[in-house]
C-alpha cells in the first residue's frame, strides 16, 4: 500500500513531449506506471509512447480520470503549470524541474491554500513505490519493495540511501524527494506523517541538508508523534559558512541551519544520525536490529 | 547575483526611494569631478565592493573640500579592504561611490527577505540601525519587527504604517517612511530579489527619510527575465573558473584544498566533499554539474577543475537520475583526452545507464580507477593524492 502512490495511480505527464520528458516517460511506463496521459500545449491530438496527449490538464483528466501529475515543463512555464494541475483538482502533483524562480513558487503556495492537491518538489527526483509505481526521474533498478520509507530533501543522495538498503537486502515501501528548493510543497512531516500511519512501512530514513530549519522541526516532530524508528543524515557538514551550494536552499547564515545544529536537534529527538553518507545503510540496519524490525524489514 | 551600492541606489531612485545625490568614480580624478557637481560641504568617499562591513574596515571617508575628495579616493583605489564578509584575503576597491554628506538625526535598519518557515516574503524593521544587526537580532529580538506580505495583495498601506510607528520612525515623517517602503517591496518584487538591505535608514536633520546603504541579492532564478540586472553584474567581483562555470549552466564553487570533485546533484556533491574530508582529504572545489548536462558541458566541467594549479587528482562521483552516466563518461574521456590528464582519476558511475557509461570508459584507454561506491572512491582518490 505504502504512501502517495500505488499501482492503480493513473499518471499525466505535462511537458510530454520535451526531451527529458520523453525518455522519462519510457522509463515510467518500463517500470510500470499507469501514464494515461500527455499535456503540452498545441500538440494535443498527438500520440507519443502510445500515451495520448492534451492541450490541457483539465481535457487531460475528464478523458482520462488521472489523479496524479509529473510535471518536467521547463523553469520560466513550470510555476504555472503547477497551477494548471491544482486547478484540475489533481489529488497528486510531482514537480521535477529545477531553477523555479522562488517568487514563481512564493505564488504557487498562495494560490494552492484550501485547494486539494498535493504539491511535490519543485527540484525533485519524484515519488517511488517499489515495484508498483515510478513517477519521477530517479533510476528504477535500485528500488526494491519492502518495508524501509526513505524521504529526502536531496535528489542524488535518495539513490544513494535506496542502493545501499537494497544492497544490503533491505527492501523500501516508498521513497519521496521534497526536493532542495526554499519554497516547495510537501515537507518532511507530511512524509513522516504519512509513514507513520502506513501499516507496510517498517521504519524510516530521513536526509537532510544544511539551510532553513525544516530537519530541527521534523526532529521536533518525530519525537513528539513517531511510532517507527528514524534514522538520519545531514549533508554539507564540511561547507564552508557563507558560500552557496547550488541549491538555493542550501545557505548557511547567521548561525542558523548548520549540519552541527541539525545533527544535534535530530540526536536529542532519538535520531541516530550516520556519520557519512556511505554508511546510511549500515545505520538504518544497526537500528532496526536493536527494535527487533530486521527479520521483518528483509527482503527474502 | 549580488550587485555594487551605487547600483542598489539607482533602482531605487526608480522606485520613488529617497536617497542622497552620488555617482560612481573611477578614478581620483573622477571622483573630484563629481564631489564638484554635487557641491556639498561635505562629501562621502565609499569603496565599492561586494561585502559588508566596509566602513569598520575604513572603506567610508568623509572628505570636507575636494582635496580631502582626491587623497581619500587615492588612498582607496586599489587598496584591498578585508572585512568580516571578505575573507582574510580581502577584496581590491576599483569603484567609489562619491555621495553627498547627510546630517543624520537617527539610524534604523529597515529590510525584505524571503521567508522559508512562511513561504512568503517578510519586511523586517528595527530602530537600532547602523549597528550589527544580528547581534541585535541575537541580544534583543523583541526589537526587530515584522510583516510578512501576502503575495496577492503586497506590502499593505497599513503594514507599512505598524512598521514605521513600531520602528519609533517621528509621527510626522511616518508618511515618508511608508512611502519608501511601499517602494523598496515593489522593487523587490520587479527585480526578483531575494534579498534588500538597508542599514542604515537615516531619518536627516532636514525630515528626509533615506536610504543610506542599498544591499541587492538577486534571484539567480530568475535572471532570465531581467537583462538589466544582468547587466549589472560585476565579473572582478567574482572567481574567475565561477564565472566561467556559470557560462555552462555550472554551480561551482572554489575551495581551498587539493581533489578536485564532478559530482551530479548538489546534495550528493556536499556528501562526496563530506567523504573526502572523513577520509582525510581536502576537496579542492564544490561542482554540480546538474540534471540537463551535455557532453560539452561536463567537458568544461572537466577543465574548470584541472585549470586549477592545485588540483592533485580528481574523483568523478555520479549517480543517474536524470542525468545519463553515458553522457558523463563520454564528456570526461573528450576532456581527459584535449587537455591531456596528468593527475589520477577515480570514476565511480551509478543509475542511469550506468553500463553503456562503463564500457565508454573501459574502452576509452584512459588510465581510470574505478570505485564500487563513494566510500571507496573517496579512499582511493585521498590514497592516491596522498
Amino acid at each position: 500500500m505504502a504512501v502517495f502512490i500505488n499501482k492503480d495511480t493513473k499518471v499525466i505527464v505535462q511537458g510530454i513531449t520535451g526531451g527529458t520528458a520523453l525518455f522519462h516517460t519510457k522509463q515510467m511506463l518500463e517500470y510500470g506506471t499507469k501514464i494515461v496521459a500527455g499535456v503540452t500545449p498545441g500538440k494535443g491530438g498527438l500520440e507519443v509512447e502510445g500515451v495520448p496527449v492534451f492541450n490541457t490538464v483539465s481535457e487531460a483528466v475528464a478523458a482520462t480520470g488521472a489523479t496524479a501529475s509529473v510535471i518536467y515543463v521547463p523553469a520560466p512555464f513550470a510555476a504555472d503549470a503547477i497551477l494548471e494541475a491544482v486547478d484540475a483538482e489533481l489529488e497528486l502533483a510531482i514537480c521535477i524541474t529545477e531553477h523555479i524562480p522562488v517568487l514563481d513558487m512564493v505564488k504557487v503556495k498562495r494560490y494552492m491554500e484550501g485547494k486539494k492537491t498535493r504539491l511535490v518538489g519543485p527540484n525533485c527526483p519524484g515519488v517511488i513505490t517499489s515495484d508498483e509505481c515510478k513517477i519521477g526521474i530517479m533510476p528504477g533498478y535500485i528500488h526494491t519493495k519492502g518495508h524501509v520509507g526513505v524521504v529526502s530533501r536531496s535528489g542524488t543522495l535518495t539513490y544513494e540511501a535506496v542502493h545501499q538498503l537494497t544492497q544490503a537486502g533491505i527492501g523500501q515501501s516508498t521513497a519521496v524527494g521534497i526536493g532542495g528548493d526554499p519554497v516547495n510543497g510537501t515537507n518532511f512531516i507530511d512524509v513522516l506523517e504519512a509513514f507513520n500511519n502506513d501499516p507496510e512501512t517498517y521504519a524510516v530514513v530521513m536526509i537532510g541538508e544544511i539551510g532553513g530549519t525544516a530537519e530541527e522541526e521534523a526532529a521536533a516532530w518525530i519525537q513528539a508523534n513517531m511510532t517507527k524508528p528514524v534514522v538520519g543524515f545531514i549533508g554539507g557538514q564540511t561547507a564552508p559558512p557563507g558560500k552557496r551550494m547550488g541549491h538555493a536552499g542550501a545557505i548557511i547564515s547567521g548561525g542558523k541551519g548548520t549540519a552541527a545544529e541539525k545533527i544535534k536537534a535530530m540526536n536529542a529527538a532519538g535520531i541516530e544520525v550516520a556519520a557519512t553518507p556511505s554508511v546510511i545503510g549500515e545505520t538504518l540496519i544497526k537500528v532496526i536490529k536493536e527494535k527487533g524490525l530486521y527479520e521483518q524489514c528483509k527482503t527474502h | 547575483m549580488n550587485i555594487h551600492e551605487y547600483q542598489g541606489k539607482e533602482i531605487l531612485r526608480q522606485y520613488g526611494v529617497a536617497v542622497p545625490n552620488g555617482k560612481v568614480a573611477f578614478s581620483p580624478e573622477e571622483a573630484v569631478k563629481v564631489a564638484k557637481e554635487l557641491n556639498t560641504a561635505v562629501t562621502v568617499v565609499k569603496a565599492q565592493i561586494h561585502a559588508g562591513g566596509r566602513g569598520k574596515a575604513g572603506g567610508v571617508k568623509i572628505a570636507k573640500n575636494l582635496e580631502e575628495v582626491r587623497t581619500y579616493a587615492k588612498e582607496l583605489l586599489g587598496k584591498i579592504l578585508v572585512t568580516h564578509q571578505t575573507g582574510p584575503e580581502g577584496k581590491e576597491v576599483k569603484r567609489l561611490y562619491i555621495e553627498e554628506g547627510s546630517d543624520i538625526q537617527k539610524e534604523y535598519y529597515l529590510s525584505l527577505v524571503l521567508d522559508r518557515a512562511t513561504s512568503r516574503v517578510t519586511m523586517m524593521g528595527s530602530e537600532e540601525g547602523g549597528m550589527d544587526i544580528e547581534e541585535v537580532a541575537e541580544t534583543n529580538p523583541e526589537k526587530i519587527f515584522k510583516e510578512v506580505v501576502d503575495p496577492v495583495v503586497g506590502l499593505t498601506g497599513f503594514q507599512a504604517r505598524r512598521m514605521a510607528f513600531n520602528m519609533n520612525i517621528p509621527a510626522n515623517l511616518v508618511n515618508k517612511a511608508v512611502k519608501l517602503m511601499l517602494g523598496l517591496y515593489q522593487a523587490f518584487v520587479d527585480k526578483d530579489a531575494s534579498i534588500v538591505e538597508i542599514n542604515p535608514l537615516v531619518v536627516t536633520g532636514q525630515g528626509d527619510v533615506m536610504a543610506l546603504d542599498a544591499k541587492f541579492n538577486f534571484d539567480a532564478n530568475a535572471l532570465y527575465r531581467h537583462k538589466d540586472i544582468v547587466e549589472l553584474r560585476d565579473f572582478d567581483e567574482e572567481d574567475a573558473k565561477e564565472i566561467e562555470a556559470s557560462k555552462y549552466d555550472l554551480s561551482y564553487i572554489s575551495l581551498d584544498g587539493n581533489i578536485g570533485c564532478m559530482v551530479n546533484g548538489a546534495g550528493l556533491a556536499m556528501a562526496t566533499m563530506d567523504t573526502i574530508s572523513y577520509y582525510g582529504g581536502s576537496p579542492a572545489n564544490f561542482l554540480d554539474v546538474g540534471g540537463g548536462a551535455t557532453a560539452e558541458k561536463v567537458t568544461e566541467a572537466f577543465k574548470i577543475i584541472l585549470s586549477d594549479p592545485n588540483v592533485k587528482g580528481i574523483f568523478v562521483n555520479i549517480f543517474g537520475g536524470i542525468m545519463k552516466c553515458d553522457v558523463i563518461a563520454e564528456g570526461v574521456v573528450t576532456a581527459a583526452k584535449e587537455v591531456g590528464l596528468a593527475v589520477p582519476l577515480v570514476v565511480r558511475l551509478e543509475g542511469t545507464n550506468v553500463d553503456l557509461g562503463k564500457e565508454i570508459l573501459n574502452t576509452s584507454g584512459l588510465d581510470i580507477v574505478a570505485a564500487d561506491s563513494m566510500a571507496d572512491g573517496a579512499q582511493k582518490i585521498v590514497g592516491l593524492v596522498g
